[in-house]
């Protein structure tokens, strides 16, 4: 099997999508030409034409407004945000009418749309092109809110997104676009929107973690296995739906729970995977639940020493497990 | 290592609870499991079993007393063992901690307290590898692993080791050794509560004892649901809320007028026919159980009366605040099925009771009354009856009494 970068992954599934439906579309700041700012789109303009992959204005409300009204009228608008920082302007938009059609008119109206958006740290884009959004939506009924960590899943996930009768925002790990790299078989094929993976198995401590801290969060449990500590890693991959049971059958099996995530800590989407622990595996616990976070700082900051200090990295994660593994 | 008795909370808003009276003095032997004392809660009396077997060492709170759920009332051990300080255990991990040498055992956690209790494990006895020697969940896993090969022979009850199943199999253990063995796993024990547990046997002996036939027929309701309906606001204006339950118990004392065989006990002398009427009535308590408040003298009530009755006692039963005596005395039994939707039952009776009587939902069904088909309320009603009693003629004889009082209203 061929393979390719978490970008690549990503132009294909658009690409497959774009010939497998005509009613797909794609809509945002650059995608057309320019191939979008990542090059994500490259060589979908050119292929599908303008009606098809089109440039917005500079105007997030607008690119998930026109978005709505695209897939209420029977179209499947994929929506691009250039970064998520700049996702606020379409905030109404998503929470108002995107999370909300369904449920204000019975299940008579859909929104099948994805709404893709690069997120996270570590690229040196400082404080409008850094930032992780996921909490605010995960708190919103209504929405799906996909984090894919590797190639494989980030085509099948974003396939799934594409075909789902209802909203996904996918958000993808801007850091990992050509770093991460993974096989990823040719031609269709989807992953569900819902399920966690085990992406590694272990029985000293469970550590949750998606995005490009799930590959952190890999890099440290090979580390710590060579210590002589167990590490099972779970790859979210979907925040809303949660997958509890696979969280709490971890949690079961090891006593102990680490989730990492970049974001911020306070009111962070680990927050919620901490309540469930707690909630429904107390008894199982053999230690203190933990949440290894970005600061709370009001956005990534650019100095490089600065970005390093807000950013979890593998030797990060390798101490949190250490400590929680001897605990 | 001497054991507590203690005052279980008997409800989940039961906090207190008085002891009635002591079954065993102190000094004398108890088996495991053997009713050690009589408490009475402000819902029902209920009988403590003894947690363990030995000698009833000390009574620590005498009869007549009321004292806190998770008081300590007695010691049970061997005859001249010293008990612990007479207060209530902190944790389960403190307990009886006089009689070994005294170690601080640092924190618990959740998932150690659990393995601890689910395996009998004297936590003072494994050995912490934890921060600061705390006892990790490994630790206490090590340590019953070592402990079964040490003693591997005895068979051991299942409700022993509730919690044997995969989950809890020792990590190291290689996978070699689980798929040479398999064990079933068990699933989650929920451990009785007296209520449980008195609703298995009251419901066992009376299936073991009594020989049960059930017997079915239907109501048309059109009547009662008028009659219901015309008279609702009136009886809501003396603060009554007429249900559909006051036309049943009025029904079943109609019937068991007629058929008065049927209001009556099973006794190895002979068959005793009760001269007054106690209609008891199931009050579900979801989950939670089951309760049966009895109507007194249902005969003596009108129907305005019955309605008051019943909501009384439901509303009590529900809020746990029946007297002792409102659950006892009862010579027959409603149970109303229906409410969850089921149609036709066979209920179990309620003992030393002849008969119990279910009734199904009401729902409209097509009929055909004088060759002509109608669209009419029906309910099945379900008589359940001790066939040593009566036999199968008397029982439907009763049972169409019920249906006629219901259809005439």
């Amino acid at each position: 099997m061929p393979e390719i970068t978490l970008i690549e992954a990503i132009r294909q599934a658009l690409d497959e999508e774009l010939a497998r439906d005509d009613r797909v579309l794609v809509i945002g700041e650059d995608v057309g030409k320019r191939g979008g700012v990542f090059r994500a789109t490259q060589g979908l303009y050119e292929k599908y034409g303008a009606l098809r992959v089109f440039d917005s204005p500079l105007a997030e409300a607008s690119i998930v407004g026109v978005g709505v009204g695209a897939a209420l009228y029977g179209l499947r608008p994929v929506c691009e945000i250039q970064f998520a920082d700049f996702i606020y302007p379409a905030f109404n938009q998503l929470i108002s009418e995107v999370a909300r059609m369904c449920y204000r008119t019975n299940g008579e109206w859909t929104v099948p749309m994805v709404i893709r958006a690069p997120y996270g740290g570590g690229v040196g884009g400082g404080l409008y092109h850094s930032q992780s959004v996921e909490a605010f939506f995960t708190h919103v009924p209504g929405l799906k809110v996909v984090i894919p960590s590797n190639p494989y899943d980030a085509k099948g996930l974003l396939k799934s997104a594409v075909r789902d009768p209802n909203p996904v925002l996918f958000f993808e790990p801007k850091k990992g676009y050509r770093l991460i790299r993974g096989e990823v078989p040719p031609g269709d094929y989807t992953v569900p929107i819902g399920p966690a993976q085990v992406s590694r198995e272990g029985h000293d401590l469970s550590l949750f973690a998606y995005g490009m801290m799930h590959h952190y969060a890999l890099e440290a449990a090979v580390q710590a296995a060579a210590e002589g500590i167990s590490v099972e890693v779970v790859d979210l991959r979907t925040l809303l739906p949660v997958d509890r049971e696979t969280i709490l059958a971890s949690v079961r099996k090891t006593g102990k729970a680490l989730i990492v995530h970049e974001d911020t800590l306070t009111g962070g989407y680990g927050a919620e995977i901490a309540a469930i622990i707690a909630s429904e595996a107390f008894t199982d616990l053999d230690a203190p639940v933990r949440r290894l976070c970005g600061p709370d700082v009001p956005a990534v900051p650019f100095s490089p020493s600065m970005q390093e200090w807000f950013m979890l990295n593998p030797e990060r994660i390798l101490r949190e497990i250490r400590s929680l593994a001897a605990y | 290592m001497p054991v507590q008795v203690i005052m279980p909370q008997l409800g989940e808003s039961v906090v207190e609870g008085t002891v009635m009276q002591w079954l065993k003095a102190e000094g004398s032997a108890v088996e495991r499991f053997e009713p050690l004392l009589a408490v009475n809660t402000d819902k029902v009396d209920t009988e403590i079993p003894s947690p363990a077997a030995g000698t009833l060492l000390r009574i620590l709170v005498p009869e007549g007393e009321t004292v806190r759920a998770g008081t300590v009332l007695a010691w049970i051990g061997q005859p001249g063992e010293a008990i612990g300080e007479e207060k209530p255990a902190l944790s389960p991990a403190r307990e009886g901690t006089t009689s070994k040498e005294k170690r601080k055992l640092g924190f618990i956690s959740p998932v150690v307290a659990r393995l601890a209790r689910e395996h009998q494990v004297d936590l003072r006895e494994v050995r912490g590898t934890g921060e600061g020697g705390r006892i990790t969940k490994k630790d206490v896993l090590s340590y019953i692993e070592e402990r079964n090969r040490a003693a591997p022979a005895t068979p051991t009850a299942p409700w022993e080791t509730p919690a044997d199943g995969d989950l809890f199999r020792p990590v190291e253990l290689p996978v070699t050794a689980a798929e040479s063995s398999p064990q079933p796993a068990r699933g989650r024990l929920i451990r009785l509560d007296p209520l449980r547990k008195a609703i298995a046997e009251n419901l066992a002996a009376s299936m073991r004892n009594a020989p049960h036939v059930t017997t079915m027929m239907e109501a048309d309701m059109t009547r009662a649901t008028a009659h219901r309906a015309a008279h609702r606001e009136l009886f809501a204006r003396d603060g009554v809320r007429l249900t559909f339950t006051a036309y049943f118990v009025s029904a079943i004392v109609t019937a068991l007028k007629a058929y008065p065989v049927v209001n009556s006990s099973w006794t190895e002398e002979g068959i005793l026919v009760h001269s007054q009427i106690n209609i008891g009535m199931a009050v579900s308590l979801g989950d939670q159980g089951l309760i049966v408040p009895v109507i007194k003298n249902a005969d003596g009530l009108s129907l305005l009366g019955l309605a008051r009755t019943i909501n009384d006692l439901a509303e009590r039963t529900r809020l746990r605040r029946l007297q002792p005596d409102e659950v006892h005395g009862g010579t027959f039994t409603l149970t109303n099925h229906g409410t969850s939707g089921s149609l036709f039952a066979t209920p179990v009776i309620n003992q030393p009771q002849c008969g119990i009587l279910g009734v199904g939902a009401i729902k409209k069904r097509v009929v055909v009354i004088e060759d002509m088909i109608a669209v009419r309320p029906m309910v099945y009603l379900s008589l359940t009856f001790d066939h040593r009693v009566v036999d199968g003629f008397t029982a439907d004889g009763f049972l169409a009494k019920v249906v006629e009082a219901l259809e005439s209203w």
